[in-house]
């Protein structure tokens, strides 16, 4: 399948700089998770609504 | 643990035509699967179904049933009454309800309007869980061929509901004994069916059946459960389905059909809610008193009072008189789960079922890595803040809940392959209870630890010789002293070797 999701501008330079934390292994994670949400956030600016509209399934168990 | 297995309804969507016939698309899905096997796939064998049959001990009259519950029907003949099937071969198929058994044990096919994923049987939480994913796998496998062979496309959502009314099932099975009384199977399970949204609900944006309220609520499917108990599964809705079909000894087993639950695009939810029934089940059939003081008094109108409570602090009535909220339910649960352990495996389950109750009970975003309904929770919440506009009193408003970007999110999120929650997976935002490794393996092949071994085996490495299999059959066409079409019977769940297979290597 396809990838539909292109990812949008670099968000490098408007992600907060990570916290200090001991391991590191959070401060990665939200810094994952901030480039994740900017391309949520881009994805979804075009056309949601007509996604969200034409998303129709039948009743099952 | 107990045999248990997961049963996945996919959404499906072909998102160059919409209006497509989901059943076409879910059939050429199928058959796609089958190309993808190659070769190693077997007709289903509808000998052992019973669709009317109800755990309470009556029979449904054919005449009063919808055809919805008809799933026996290729081997109904209204002139002869029930035919042998035995005499008619399992490779007739009905082109719109095409199935392909798989090497890993399973059964992909067409039910109603949705491709259908049948996990295998397991004997653990973990592997509920490698055997979903590896449904996942096969999903995603089977509508990359379809582009192939379709010049079109299908997506493919692990979602149950559309926000415009329709709903359908993620469904667990867990084999339980017999000789437990149904109706206290029933009263006693369904405290937990309740109160476990708070672990292992997906989270869902909007709020009744076709999402006419903006919020958001714990469970995809809390709005759509309308009685206690009953037969059906596609209209009144039960917490506890009565669906009497074994797949086993009868007459010592009873099949657990849950149909409340949620499909789960995390582990930690699939695995706790395979691992925390299971457990509960093991109290049920010890008679454990202490369950009967966790019933609860109205336990319909608590699905949605528990799955719309997003800070776990409502309190519902139990039928003794005292209230307890559902975090506080799922913790006595959990103390009475601990005397029913009996496995390396179920203890890792409490250690996990604790771990998740403590992070909900100190703050729902400690849960965020395990819980799905609070990942996406957090990822809706940032999406809101992101977006919010400054309001006449200078504060943020954050986008409204009936914003269709957030609906949007909702929908995406469980989209197979590139939805958000692989992506959060991806990113290392979310536990995982299995390697790639695992459920690459998994794709191929069935589980060690019960009878699915030997259907997968068959299928695998002879599909020539299976006319068609089922949960407790194989069929084998070939000359045998017997006739043909030859039966194994495999109404033991938990037999993993069959003198036939070991005999044809």
């Amino acid at each position: 399948m396809p990838q539909t999701h292109a990812s949008g501008q670099p968000y490098e330079d408007d992600a907060p700089a990570p916290e200090p934390t001991p391991g590191g292994a959070k401060a990665e994670s939200t810094d994952a998770l901030d480039s994740l949400l900017d391309e949520i956030d881009d994805s979804l600016q075009v056309n949601a609504e007509q996604f969200v509209r034409s998303f129709v399934q039948k009743g099952g168990q | 643990m107990r045999v248990a297995g997961i049963e996945t309804e996919y959404g499906i969507v072909d998102p160059e035509a919409p209006q497509a016939n989901p059943i076409l698309l879910s059939s050429r899905l199928v058959s796609a699967c089958r190309l993808w096997a190659d070769g190693k796939t077997a007709p289903w064998d509808y000998g052992g179904e019973d669709p009317l049959q109800d755990q309470r001990g009556m029979r449904r009259d054919r005449a009063t049933a919808g055809a919805d519950m008809l799933t026996d029907v290729h081997e109904w003949d209204p002139a002869h009454g029930r035919i042998s099937l035995r005499r008619r071969r399992g490779s007739w198929e009905d082109p719109a309800h095409l199935n392909a058994v798989l090497a890993n044990g399973s059964r992909f096919y067409v039910d109603h309007a949705h491709p259908e994923y049948s996990g295998p049987e397991v004997a653990s939480a973990r592997e509920a869980v490698i055997w979903d994913r590896a449904g996942d796998a096969i999903a995603l496998a089977a509508a990359q061929r379809y582009a192939v062979e379709e010049d079109s496309r299908v997506e493919l959502y692990k979602n149950n509901v559309d926000g415009k009314g329709a709903s359908y099932g993620t469904h667990e099975n867990f084999l339980v004994r017999r000789d437990v009384d149904f109706d206290a199977l029933a009263r006693l399970i369904t405290a937990h069916l309740v109160t476990r949204q708070v672990v292992v609900g997906a989270g869902r944006v909007g709020l009744g059946q076709r999402g006419e309220r903006p919020g958001f609520q714990i469970s995809q499917r809390a709005d759509y459960m309308e009685t206690e108990i009953g037969l059906e599964t596609t209209l009144r809705r039960p917490i506890v389905n009565t669906r009497d079909e074994p797949h086993a000894d009868r007459k010592h087993w009873r099949r657990l059909h849950v149909i409340i639950g949620d499909a789960n695009c995390l582990d930690v939810p699939t695995y706790l809610k395979i691992g925390t029934t299971a457990l509960v089940l093991g109290a049920i059939e010890a008679d454990d008193e202490r369950l009967e003081a966790l019933v609860l008094a109205d336990p319909v109108g608590d699905v949605t009072r528990v799955s719309y409570d997003l800070d776990q602090r409502t309190e519902l009535a139990l039928a003794s008189g005292e209230k307890a909220t559902a975090l506080e339910v799922q913790r006595a649960l959990l103390e009475i789960s601990r005397d029913y352990a009996q496995s390396a495996d179920d203890l890792q389950v409490l250690a996990r079922w604790e771990q998740v109750l403590d992070a909900l009970g100190r703050d729902i975003f400690a849960a965020a890595k395990d819980v799905e309904w609070v990942a996406k929770l957090q990822l809706l919440g940032r999406l809101r803040d992101k977006n919010s506009v400054t309001g006449e009193d200078g504060s943020a408003v954050p986008l409204p809940w009936d914003d269709p970007r957030l609906a949007a999110l909702d929908l995406q999120w469980s989209r197979l392959g590139d939805g958000w929650a692989s992506r959060l997976a991806a990113a290392g935002a979310v536990t995982r209870l299995a390697t790639d490794e695992e459920v690459a393996t998994a794709v191929s092949t069935a589980p060690q630890s019960t009878r699915a071994a030997i259907r997968g085996a068959f299928v695998a490495r002879h599909p020539e010789l299976v006319d068609a299999a089922g949960w407790s059959t194989v069929v084998l066409d070939r000359e045998t002293r017997h006739g043909r079409l030859e039966v194994l019977h495999l109404d033991d769940p938990l037999q993993t070797s069959h003198p036939i297979l070991d005999e044809l290597g």
